[in-house]
């Protein structure tokens, strides 16, 4: 008649009852959501790639166009991801209370962090293929491998919305989160390879940006779009790896700190 | 049938600061169990213990006769939860609500579309199933939330403060609900500082302030063992000038700002000796649980 729920790091299937809530809240609004999907990452693809692109001309002997899609497929999975994993997560964890609601049934915090970052991470996904589809009738996406650059999408997604979710556990209020974007997000999505080659820049820089997540997620997601050679796919996969399942560890240590007291 | 929540010497602390000092009460099978104090007198500390979401520091807990600690979270499926604060997802509609929280506790979706109807009905938002939430009145969303609360059929259901800032008419239906699922058998625990939801619903109940138990019991009893059994309020404009003459009546006086009441056992002795004093306001009324829970707290203003 009882069971025991460990609050342990390993998610049971109830994460998926946790992302079905999440879906069908967004369904609700999917229409203003996917505006802003498409809206925003558009608008980047056309003012850079032909405004800026008319300057650059070609990098590598490709139109810049095809250069910096890649980029923005990148910057984008970080920017909804982040974006779901502060505002969403921060606002069911206090304002709805969301998380308490969860955590009086038979999930344990990790089934509720797990479910929103995988929400979060979908959430990157829709707005990955919606770049994808427009981009691809602007002729950004050459290469045939370019639909590989979607599950990449979808990895960068789990990782950015771990490291959310870690910011989100330790916010005070939604101000709190101008730090992590000021200090973490907006120089990766400046300096790790979004608009222009890392290697432009001083050696250390570089050599820093290239060990970022989104340095790694640009590194996979280039190469895959535009057909250039894949230099060692598995480490940046598995860096990726590496860097959600570290976040993911601290995002239930610091959930589970903030509400079981 | 042992006790369905048993705790033995509870102490709660935050960073060295007491919430729960050392308590002990048991919950009995059927019975409708509230947790009197005035704010900050450690009701929701003591909740979340016993719903996992806060550990015990010291002492033992167990709920289901399985203990609870804060490593080791134990969610029995036949615990429901009815939390102070509104957690319902606005977003969604009333039976939504109640769907997703079914999937939460594994439910198929089959059971579930079963269940909807009946917990619709009971909560009497039958016609409400497609609302949004968000459009639901204060007491509609409490009604919701405890419906919720029985998607899994729990044998104990934790309500705290469930009336907290809702009008007389929505306490009343849900004083009104309440009994009637104590009545199919369930156990109830509910935190509260109404005096009169306490009288209405509780079997038994125990007084806490600034941590400690000060009393348990029915309430009955408690009125017996801590007051006299009728209490004259007087109030009128000679309290000051004439407290003297107060001084002879055969009762317990006790002075609150413009009111000096009077608690006794021979409340006709005291109305024949005020008689006379046509200036003052006289009411005679049985004692109640918010005169032991005044006289065990104190008169003070708690924030």
């Amino acid at each position: 008649m009882s069971q025991l729920i460990r609050c342990n790091i390993i998610p049971t299937l109830g994460v998926f009852q946790v992302w079905r809530r999440h879906f069908m809240v967004w369904r609700q609004t999917y229409a203003a959501s996917l505006a802003g999907n498409l809206g925003e990452p558009l608008l980047f693809l056309l003012g850079m790639g032909y405004g800026l692109g008319r300057f650059v001309g070609e990098i590598g002997d490709m139109p810049y166009m095809h250069y910096v899609a890649p980029g923005i497929l990148a910057a984008s999975a970080m920017n909804n991801a982040t974006f779901e994993a502060l505002y969403g997560g921060f606002t069911r964890m206090t304002r709805q209370n969301t998380f308490h609601a969860m955590l009086a049934t038979p999930l344990g915090v990790s089934d509720v962090v797990a479910g929103e970052i995988l929400w979060a991470a979908t959430k990157s996904l829709i707005a990955g293929i919606a770049i994808f589809l427009v981009g691809s009738l602007l002729g950004a996406f050459p290469a045939s491998t370019a639909l590989l650059a979607l599950p990449v999408v979808f990895l960068a997604g789990l990782v950015f919305a771990s490291m959310g979710i870690v910011v989100t556990a330790i916010s005070p209020s939604y101000e709190f989160f101008l730090y992590y974007t000021t200090l973490i997000t907006t120089p990766m999505f400046l300096f790790c390879g979004v608009f222009y080659p890392v290697s432009s820049l001083p050696d250390t820089v570089a050599t820093i940006a290239r060990w970022l997540p989104l340095g790694h997620v640009v590194s996979l997601t280039r190469p895959l779009a535009t057909g250039l050679p894949l230099g060692n796919p598995f480490l940046h996969i598995f860096a990726l790896i590496v860097f959600t399942l570290l976040a993911y560890s601290a995002a239930v240590f610091f959930v589970k700190r903030r509400i079981i007291t | 049938m042992s006790a369905i929540i048993q705790a033995k010497q509870i102490l709660k602390q935050y960073n060295g600061v007491t919430v729960v000092d050392r308590i002990s009460f048991d919950v009995q099978h059927g019975e409708c169990f509230g947790i009197l104090g005035p704010n900050g007198a450690g009701k929701t500390t003591t909740m979340r213990m016993i719903i996992g979401l806060a550990g015990v520091t010291e002492g033992q807990l167990h709920v289901f006769g399985y203990p609870m600690s804060p490593e080791q979270r134990l969610v029995p499926p036949r615990l429901g939860v009815v939390s102070q604060e509104d957690n319902l997802d606005i977003d969604l509609s009333v039976s939504e609500n109640l769907l997703v929280y079914g999937r939460y506790f594994g439910l198929s979706a089959r059971l579930i579309r079963e269940q909807i109807p009946k917990l619709l009905e009971f909560a009497q938002l039958s016609d409400r199933g497609a609302s949004p939430v968000r459009e639901l009145s204060g007491g509609m969303k409490r009604r919701l939330v405890i419906a919720r609360s029985l998607i899994n059929n729990p044998e104990l259901v934790t309500l705290d403060e469930p009336t907290t800032g809702l009008d007389p008419q929505a306490r009343h239906l849900i004083w009104q609900r309440l009994r009637a699922l104590k009545e199919k058998g369930t156990t109830l625990l509910l935190t509260t500082h109404y005096m009169e939801e306490a009288a209405q619903i509780c079997d038994r109940l125990l007084i806490l302030n600034h941590g400690q138990i000060l009393d348990q019991g029915t309430p009955a009893d408690l009125i017996k063992r801590h007051v006299e059994s009728e209490v004259v309020e007087i109030r009128g404009c000679m309290l000051d000038s004439d407290l003297d003459c107060f001084e002879n009546l055969p009762g317990r006086l006790e002075r609150v700002g413009d009111t000096l009441f009077c608690y006794t056992h021979n409340a006709d002795s005291v109305m024949a000796a005020l008689k006379d004093h046509s200036a003052l306001t006289l009411l005679l009324r049985p004692s109640n649980l918010e005169d032991v829970f005044l006289k065990l707290t104190g008169r003070e203003l708690r924030d």
